[in-house]
């Protein structure tokens, strides 16, 4: 009986526990020397290059500011998502902590979480590109500064498509679809799927939603709720086609992502043709797995025949980092000394993750990144992740539903109903 | 004042003292007591209350307490929920399978190891020791041994030409939790067992064994009445067990392929912390509770009186 009351007294051992502890110490008593800080840091950067390159920056900031220690908590995605949820129920957030903006963060700033930054960090915003920043800035105040920004599109293996016959990626839906019956008729998998972890499916949902009804059917969603209409069906169907054709390794439904068996280590081990995933798939690809090098291509979600949307809308999203209500002025500085151009663009050579700074361009050294930054670039639109862009509980159900369809325990109607249901019960 | 004067006497007189002074009896209770009360109101009726409470709110557990009263919508939301239905099947499938495999298994393996045979102490270690192991791990080690592609199951079944893809299958996902169930809790049931069989007197098996009953109907006529209150705890501990399943469905398949392993703790976290539908969370909450309270009292009164004399259920031990 006691584990029903998990949840409550959860919330409160894990407050209790350290989640959001660092706030500064008592101020010391004369003496010039400024008082002890700790700051909490929360990220989700458990692969190289970022892992490494993040824990020394913190190290370089504390060795320039020795009255200051950085406690670094480093969780995988879903893993990350919950403990924050967590934590920020209890009322409190950590100094420091990875965002993606939209919805999660809105819940997070309405509740008094966050702090609005926009007077401190008035300095530095000028050099950052608008298109990284734009996601953590509400109402024209700021609440969070940009490391991140990249687009979801399919990684593909050159060495598998030639295999396959196949010179070109489809630019169609329909050539894709013919693309993953020639990969699977040469006795190649074609499309490696996190079934276990639900966001990676949401991505296919998201871009055909997207492509089919266009981005502002996306945005229509969101203030009235209703996605059972034609083109949200239209988008299920032609996923469920896609699911039909069996195109996911084998196990996929219970498979994770940055597992040793996950989707990732599937891609980076050579094990299928293609994965739909951001511009953290190269990197997690070599630390899950082998890692493909030279036979890694990239090219962006097919268009689908007579949709509103266009191949230049991009889905996708960056990565931010949002400063908790109660940390210490120590933890804005950090966030900037992270985003500085000498040391974010030591993060973008490495390949770990896309220019936020204007004239950092020049530093993206990898062809594949290169693309995907020039897709940016040239991006006609863009949709932020749907489970970071709606409301938690939208989110999880559009990635839950999502994953319903795949499965095949759902009807793309019957999806289009659930998640309806869920955003009115939100609204 | 007579009563002041008597009362010397009644401790002089001969027939010992009945019962020591009232009042420092009830203090030393009222002390010994002092410190599990507090920690149960403040651990176990607290957040029971707390949770009462915010079900009947629309509620994402941000910012102080909740305020936007909807009464029994979430209640409502729950019952025809098809999770919830869904979970309760699955909850019913895992009790059926621990009754009719597990626990006569466990039996099975503890009748044997309370046989003469060789390193039967090797044997009772081995197989008590999964019980010893965390959740967690235990779901970690499992996930990487069922893995479709990489995981040790296979490669050795596939020896027999035979494979499975276990927890990625929503056909075989609850078997394949029950299996990993299985390995994890026969070792403990097999212990409870072995010491209720041990307190059966030698003497019975013995004089059975002289009316020329054969090992068959020693055990069905001598061994299983005796081992039933044994037998009754576990079957008492397995059920609260399968209704709390969390940590092991959380890490070997969070309840997925679609919710084809899902459990009402699983459901309840999904939407307490992914969801911050704090509100309708703790709607699942209290209806767990609800389940386990009204199986515990209903199982203590009636199947459990004769082990319980004298047990809240039983109403003072008078029948």
């Amino acid at each position: 009986m006691k584990r029903s009351l998990v949840l409550l007294t959860a919330a409160v051992l894990v407050a209790g526990c350290g989640g959001a502890g660092g706030s500064a110490e008592a101020p010391q008593e004369g003496g010039g020397s400024p008082a002890k800080v700790e700051i909490e840091w929360w990220h989700l950067s458990t692969a190289d290059p970022l892992k490494t390159l993040w824990a020394q920056r913190a190290k370089e900031f504390e060795a320039k500011n020795p009255h200051v220690t950085i406690k670094a908590t480093v969780l995988e995605n879903d893993a990350y998502k919950a403990k924050l949820t967590t934590v920020t129920q209890s009322g409190q957030a950590p100094d420091l902590f990875a965002t993606w903006g939209g919805g999660v963060l809105q819940q997070q700033i309405d509740a008094g979480l966050v702090k609005d930054i926009t007077d401190d960090v008035a300095d530095v915003l000028p050099t950052f590109t608008p298109a990284a920043l734009s996601a953590y800035q509400v109402d024209g105040r700021t609440y969070g500064l940009p490391t991140d920004i990249g687009v979801v599109g399919f990684w593909y293996n050159k060495k598998l498509f030639a295999k396959a016959g196949i010179t070109e990626p489809p630019a169609t839906w329909s050539a894709f679809l013919e693309t993953v019956q020639k990969l699977k008729a040469a006795g190649v998998t074609p499309i490696a799927l996190a079934g276990k972890e639900k966001w990676p499916g949401h991505y296919y949902w998201a871009y055909l939603a997207m492509r089919i009804g266009g981005l502002d059917a996306l945005k229509q969603a969101a203030t009235d709720h209703d996605f059972t209409k034609p083109d949200f069906v239209t988008a299920g169907q032609q996923l469920k086609a896609l699911a039909d054709l069996q195109p996911f390794q084998r196990g996929f439904l219970g498979a994770g992502y940055g597992t040793a068996d996950g989707q990732a280590a599937v891609m980076g081990n050579g094990g299928a043709a293609m994965e739909l995933m951001g511009q953290w798939a190269p990197a997690t690809q070599a630390d899950a797995g082998e890692g493909l090098g030279e036979d890694l291509g990239f090219f962006p979600f097919p268009a689908v025949e007579g949709g509103k949307g266009s191949i230049g809308d991009a889905f996708g999203g960056g990565g931010g980092l949002a400063v908790g209500a109660d940390a210490p002025p120590e933890a804005v500085e950090f966030a900037k000394y992270m985003t500085a151009m000498e040391n974010h663009t030591k993060a973008v050579e490495a390949g770990g993750v896309l220019p936020v700074l204007k004239g950092e361009e020049e530093a993206v050294k990898d062809p594949n990144l290169k693309q995907v930054a020039t897709m940016l670039a040239g991006a006609t639109g863009y949709q932020l992740y749907l489970d970071q862009a709606y409301p938690p509980a939208v989110g999880q159900q559009v990635n839950d539903s999502v994953a319903e369809l795949i499965g095949g325990t759902k009807t793309p109607e019957e999806i289009a109903e659930d998640i309806t249901e869920v955003a009115m019960s939100e609204g | 004042m007579t009563t002041l004067t008597r009362a010397p006497e009644a401790v002089a007189s001969p027939p010992p003292a009945p019962d020591p002074p009232r009042r420092g009896r009830w203090v030393t209770i009222a002390l010994f007591l002092l410190p599990a009360v507090v920690l149960f109101l403040l651990l176990v009726v607290t957040p029971l209350l707390v949770a009462a409470y915010s079900s009947l709110f629309k509620w994402n557990g941000f910012g102080g307490l909740p305020t936007d009263f909807i009464g029994l919508d979430n209640f409502t939301r729950l019952f025809t929920s098809d999770i919830f239905a869904e979970d309760l099947w699955h909850l019913l499938v895992l009790i059926a399978l621990t009754l009719l495999v597990q626990l006569p298994f466990a039996l099975a393996i503890a009748m044997l190891l309370n046989q003469r045979i060789r390193g039967r102490a090797v044997y009772r270690l081995v197989f008590f020791a999964p019980y010893v192991l965390s959740e967690v791990i235990t779901g970690v080690l499992f996930s990487l041994i069922l893995s479709p592609d990489a995981g040790m199951a296979n490669e050795l079944l596939s020896v027999f030409g035979w494979e499975s893809e276990w927890l990625a299958d929503p056909d075989t996902v609850l078997p394949s939790l029950f299996l990993v169930m299985t390995w994890k809790y026969f070792g403990f049931h097999m212990m409870i067992y072995l010491a209720g069989r041990q307190n059966i007197p030698n003497e019975l098996v013995e004089a059975a064994q002289i009316d020329g009953a054969t090992g068959w109907k020693t055990f069905r006529y001598i061994t299983l009445p005796l081992l039933g209150p044994t037998i009754r705890i576990s079957v008492f501990l397995s059920v609260i067990y399968s209704i709390q399943l969390f940590d092991l469905v959380w890490i070997l398949t969070g309840g997925g392929p679609s919710h084809s392993s899902e459990t009402l703790a699983v459901t309840m976290m999904e939407w307490g912390f992914k969801r911050t539908q704090v509100g309708y969370a703790s709607a699942i909450s209290v209806a767990m509770f609800v389940l386990s309270l009204v199986f515990a009292l209903v199982y203590q009164r009636y199947v459990m009186r004769r082990d319980l004399e004298g047990a809240t259920t039983s109403m003072g031990g008078r029948r």
